[in-house]
């Protein structure tokens, strides 16, 4: 097919945004990955160094950098699941014909999406607090022993896990609820006076229809998640003993705080692949289900 | 998530930001009056005050208006460096001094040696010398020391009484004592010291009250298996083995002045602009229970950080000469005292310290006796990260993982690797 050059007009102003903004930067960001650009670089172009594949053989040989991934795997295992179960649970009960005041808990329920992450963390701080905190005198009431939520290594992702979910949810919750209503009710009046229970009209009707929307939603939340960052850098800076380090974080740490941008565009491209790798496979697994 | 996506446009941005304001500034300069602009970077709460210390210095030199522009300090180090790279850094500019050796790198600084021999206000032997020793990189002096920030103790008198002890402790064995004695008498849940587990000050100032250096001379390989060393560290997970340190980051405390004056713990490590803090926050009933002391060392008396701001001035600056001007001014005793008294932060020099504003604060006399005993941390850019990795291996020494000879051992293979870059830049420089 073969554009006439009124069309390159009108492509052209999307083109050249895309091009200067996102596509240089990546092949900057690319070319970065193979030299050791640092403070030093900075001060004279003659104290860089082409290093080749390096700084990924490097990085591969970085005991940190295997901890970061696996801490971004470990979230994205239990985040994903546990995000996009809290989401389905809460459109499938907003949905319900039994519920009262839908619209304001619709926007109770969306309220973590749009509130800001810092002011989110600071109160999170206090509330999971290991002396003084809510968490923690609420779990002395049933006995429980006082947790170190931030300070012990075992319990630090899992309340950025905790964080993270609660903060999430409510995005998809809402796009599966507009999937819902679309679901015309005379199907579930057939089914039932076929018999089917209620479970049976989940398992068969409900599911089945939301499928698609399912999978987008898990394609952008396990990419999403995998970006790691914002929660650990206001809640924890990456510890106690860096179990919260994530891949990105790590990346931050390494450009941002060290100026070290050969290491940390290394760490982007490695990061890059792997979300592109999962996503796709994801995508491969759900369209071989779709056609079985 | 979003945070970095913020990064990412605000390093461009701030480029963008700083070229326009050269581009503004050359505009307003145009205008035919024979005044000169002086562009000058301050941080933090030090650059919201500066500005009123600034009408008496063109009073006093009416040929120049200075134009601070105040920088948080989170900002400030990226800010620094990107405005490096659009080539748009101020004449004069506060320096946090452990980031002189990273500018020295960059070839940003001016010599101030010249300008030092010939002054009449700034006296090098007037300054602390641990202090100075930091502005200056092989021959080069490239910065003044403009306050100070070194580490001493803070503690409870009353529970250091009730232990047994009229005086705190001078050396490692009399601290050892106290520490003791201390947790003894507060029992289980409270302890003797807070060392927040992620702050490296601490740690630091211990081994810089060591005899042997944390780097090699040369700033090419680590030295943190070395025995001086290693005493250092051995004592500070000796604190938290014995249960007199709980093991908890800055973050998990609520408020320091809360649990000091609840005597959750009698001794803290920190700085100058807690003496304020302290003051001012402790509940009423324990106002006057605490008080400053020198960090104690192995045997006796011991050293302590050198930490604090410089002002220095940028290669690129237009107006040197003013720019000069307006650090005597800063640096001049009596505005010093000024300052002291706007911001709290501690002279660098010891002129200033007669003033009874500085002698007559009780508070204060420990860090003067300190201030003689500051170390300066390795000159080289890499340092706070080094510094950094020294503080994980000791929260792993701390939480059992690995055991103090390991953790040296492989904290000198991890320095050993952040300095690969210099080792090679300075055989480059050898074989030329």
């Amino acid at each position: 097919m073969r554009l006439p050059a009124a069309a390159w007009a009108f492509v052209a102003p999307a083109t050249l945004v895309v091009g200067v903004f996102f596509v240089l930067p990546v092949l900057a960001g690319f070319a970065l990955s193979v030299t050791d650009f640092d403070i030093y670089s900075l001060a004279s172009l003659r104290n860089l160094r082409f290093v080749g594949i390096d700084n990924y053989l490097d990085l591969l040989g970085t005991p940190l950098f295997w901890q970061a991934l696996g801490n971004t795997l470990y979230f994205v295992a239990v985040g994903v699941p546990l995000s996009i179960g809290l989401s389905l649970g809460c459109a499938l009960l907003l949905h319900s014909r039994l519920a009262r005041f839908q619209s304001f808990f619709r926007t109770a329920l969306f309220a973590p999406v749009v509130t800001t992450l810092v002011a989110v963390a600071v109160v999170w701080r206090y509330l999971f607090q290991t002396r003084y905190g809510m968490v923690n005198h609420a779990l002395a009431q049933a006995g429980i022993d006082p947790i170190d939520w931030l300070g012990d290594p075992h319990y630090a992702m899992p309340t950025i896990i905790l964080l993270a979910v609660w903060k999430n949810f409510g995005y998809n919750m809402v796009i599966l609820l507009a999937n819902l209503q679309t679901i015309p009710d005379d199907i579930y009046a057939a089914a039932r006076i076929d018999g089917a229970s209620p479970l049976q009209q989940l398992w068969r009707i409900t599911l089945p229809i939301l499928q698609p929307t399912l999978i987008l939603v898990g394609i952008l939340t396990t990419a999403g998640y995998f970006q790691l960052f914002a929660e650990p850098y206001v809640l924890t800076q990456g510890g106690p003993l860096r179990s919260t380090v994530s891949v990105l974080y790590f990346m931050y740490e390494e450009g941002f705080k060290w100026w070290n941008f050969g290491t940390a565009s290394t760490a982007a491209v490695l990061l890059f692949l792997l979300i592109f790798a999962v996503t796709r496979g994801l995508a491969r697994l759900s369209g071989r289900e779709a056609a079985a | 998530m979003d945070r970095l996506r913020a990064v990412l446009h605000v390093v461009p941005g701030m480029a963008f930001l700083a070229g326009g304001l050269l581009l503004l500034c050359a505009a307003c300069t145009s205008p035919a009056t024979d005044k000169q602009t002086l562009r000058f970077w301050a941080m933090g709460r030090e650059g919201e005050v500066v500005s009123q210390l600034m009408p008496e210095f063109e009073r006093r030199n009416p040929g120049i208006h200075v134009d601070v522009q105040q920088l948080p300090w989170t900002a400030a180090h990226e800010k620094l460096l990107t405005a490096f790279a659009a080539d748009a850094l101020p004449d004069v500019c506060q320096l946090g001094n452990t980031w002189i050796p990273e500018f020295a790198a960059l070839d940003a600084l001016a010599p101030l040696n010249s300008a030092v021999a010939h002054s009449k206000i700034v006296d090098a032997a007037d300054y602390f010398p641990g202090i100075w020793e930091t502005n200056t990189i092989g021959p080069a002096l490239l910065g003044i020391p403009w306050y100070v920030d070194t580490r001493v103790l803070f503690y409870r008198k009353d529970l250091l009484a009730r232990a047994g002890f009229d005086h705190p402790p001078r050396s490692w064995n009399e601290w050892e004592q106290a520490l003791a004695a201390v947790k003894r008498e507060a029992g289980p849940g409270k302890y003797a010291i807070l060392l927040p587990i992620n702050e490296f000050e601490p740690l630091l100032a211990l081994g810089l009250q060591q005899r042997g250096p944390l780097l090699s001379d040369d700033g090419g390989h680590g030295r943190f298996s070395s025995p001086a060393f290693r005493r250092a560290l051995d004592f500070y997970v000796r604190m938290f083995r014995e249960q007199w340190a709980p093991s908890m980051q800055a973050g998990a405390i609520s408020n320091v002045w809360t649990e000091f004056g609840r005597g959750y713990f009698s001794f803290y490590i920190s700085g100058p602009w807690n003496i304020e803090e302290f003051k001012r926050r402790m509940p009423p009933e324990h106002r006057d229970d605490w008080m400053t002391a020198p960090l104690p060392g192995p045997d006796g008396p011991g050293a302590s950080t050198a930490g604090g701001a410089s002002l220095v001035i940028f290669r690129s600056a237009k107006r040197p000469d003013a720019a000069w001007r307006l650090i005597e001014y800063l640096s001049s005793t009596e505005v010093q005292v000024r300052f002291h008294a706007l911001t709290g932060d501690l002279p660098p020099r010891r002129d200033p310290w007669r003033d009874p504003a500085l002698s007559g604060d009780v508070y204060a006399k420990a860090f003067l006796d300190q201030l003689e005993r500051a170390r300066p941390t390795p000159k080289v850019p890499e340092w706070e990260r080094i510094a950094n990795e020294m503080q994980l291996a000791a929260e792993q020494v701390v939480a059992g993982k690995i055991d103090v000879d390991q953790a040296t051992r492989v904290l000198d293979t991890r320095v050993d690797t952040i300095l690969e870059k210099r080792r090679w830049m300075m055989a480059r420089a050898k074989s030329q």
